[in-house]
């Protein structure tokens, strides 16, 4: 679904994507981490071309973003992306901002977008919000809107850029939960997150990138008890002391989700 | 000036009124055609100036220093002294037609003024963050698209009262239009006072007449803002 070869990605001197390969199959869910500036964003911004890459190849749901002539338009109508800032489209209302795309890049009537739109915010437990405006929302339900947006134009492919790091802790749980659901109904799915609880619940595998280099890649029960690399390990560590005191280490999560009080 | 008799029945009643009267028609019309026109191509100057590719941010550019940088009153002599020699001859015709004054007048008071607005509404685009144009991006939106239906709708409310001020500038330099014939308020006020040497009452009647639109302008332009601002209040 998603092939990186030998990528490459460049911000004049510095070197932010290194060598790149990773393979992700369709249906697969993977939780992509490592400390801030190691390059998990920019890689994440690679698949939808927000990030166009230096060096190397790209094979997004069969197309090649390394060839000119890709229609990257057509593509990024296939890739849901949620924003860590959500950016929801403040000057219109909720239902807007989740039909604006369906209607004029999927040609959808108004009434079909709107119904679709109404089942996706009942899903993401928000039905009652959608003629409210954005700033009148909270982070989480902000978040959860996003998700629903992406989700309207029926995408092969969701992306998640750090979904919960700009949330309140009461909200990320809300947020969690709407991704778990969409990861097991078998959505393609690369998350770059801190969640390790997310991580060991829902992913099929974890990749672990520091100084722009992928340096572990591994199924989340092989990474969490047994990092090879002695930076996964110092990272796993550097996650776990604050939690420790809070919850005697039982869990890698930074808060009590539902499914950290079983 | 103690001697002077005011007599403001000539301009309230009879023929000088109805001249006072037609001038505001004019004035009305020359300006709401410039506001409309001026509008829509300082938008289309706003986007091109802000467009990846080199040539066309270079035609925006010349186009904005070309003329906000000379007089508007230039400007109304060349299209109207100057352009029928460069225009094919059909154009001339059919600006003949309907009134080559008024024509000249409307084309250099909506380019100059487009000049500005452009520059007006290109801040506003800027002060919207980048998020909002990668998120339209990523839902499948082309560039022009995503300037349509997500980043202009935003930047045109925050630029509001600056272009509030160029639909006012319009309105009072569209008295300009009267040195090529354009018979408008200004026009007629003069006319006013050469046929009755009453320049005193002509000229308080045309400033009261600028006032009023002033005001009625910002006050249509502010209630309309109020309308589509109330999202943002919520915040």
């Amino acid at each position: 679904m998603i092939i990186f070869q030998g990528v490459h990605k460049w911000f004049k001197d510095l070197h932010v994507l290194n060598d790149i390969n990773l393979h992700i199959t369709s249906g697969e869910v993977l939780v992509v981490c490592g400390p801030s500036g190691s390059g998990k964003s920019t890689l994440i911004r690679t698949i939808n071309e927000l990030e166009p890459i230096s060096d190397g190849k790209l094979i997004v749901d069969g197309m090649d973003l390394s060839d000119k002539s890709t229609d990257i338009n057509k593509l990024r109508a296939e890739i849901g992306f949620v924003f860590q800032q959500f950016n929801l489209y403040p000057h219109l209302s909720v239902i807007r901002n989740i039909t604006l795309a369906p209607t004029k890049i999927r040609k959808m009537s108004k009434k079909d977008a709107e119904d679709e739109a109404m089942l996706l915010l009942t899903r993401v437990g928000l039905a009652d919000k959608r003629n409210a405006y954005p700033t009148q929302l909270s982070g989480g339900q902000q978040q959860r809107v996003a998700i629903a947006r992406a989700l309207a134009m029926k995408p092969r492919i969701m992306l998640f850029d750090e979904p919960t790091s700009a949330l309140d802790p009461e909200m990320i749980g809300e947020v969690l939960e709407v991704m778990k659901d969409l990861a097991r109904s078998g959505m393609t799915m690369v998350v770059v997150t801190h969640e390790m609880g997310f991580a060991r619940e829902v992913a099929h595998r974890v990749a672990f990138m520091a100084d722009g280099i992928i340096l572990e890649k591994a199924a989340p029960e092989e990474f969490f008890l047994r990092p090879q690399h002695p930076r996964a390990q110092q990272f796993l560590r550097q996650l776990l002391t604050p939690m420790q005191a809070e919850s005697n280490g039982s869990n890698f999560s930074h808060h009590h989700t539902k499914e950290d009080v079983k | 000036m103690l001697n002077y008799k005011f007599d403001w029945s000539i301009i309230t009643s009879g023929q000088y009124f109805d001249w006072l009267l037609s001038g505001l028609f004019t004035t009305l019309k020359l300006s709401a055609v410039s506001i409309v026109f001026s509008f829509i191509l300082g938008l289309l100057i706003a986007v091109m100036r802000m467009s990846h590719s080199k040539p066309v941010r270079w035609v925006a550019l010349s186009y904005l220093e070309f003329f906000r940088n000379t007089p508007l009153l230039v400007q109304i002599f060349f299209w109207y002294f100057g352009s029928y020699k460069i225009l094919p001859m059909f154009v001339n015709d059919w600006l003949n037609e309907t009134g080559f004054e008024f024509a000249a007048a409307t084309m250099a008071l909506t380019i100059y003024t487009s000049a500005f607005i452009a520059e007006d509404i290109r801040s506003g685009i800027l002060s919207i963050p980048k998020e909002q144009m990668e998120a339209a991006r990523s839902a499948g939106f082309s560039y022009i698209r995503s300037m349509q239906y997500i980043i202009l709708p935003q930047a045109v409310r925050i630029t509001v009262p600056p272009l509030v001020n160029q639909f006012l500038n319009i309105a009072k330099n569209s008295s300009l239009a009267m040195t090529i014939g354009v018979m408008e308020m200004t026009y007629q006020a003069r006319q006013v006072e050469s046929y009755t040497f009453k320049g005193f009452e002509a000229f308080t009647a045309a400033t009261v007449v600028y006032l009023v639109l002033s005001i009625v302008i910002t006050l249509l332009v502010n209630t309309y803002n109020e309308k589509v601002l109330k999202v943002h209040k919520a915040s």
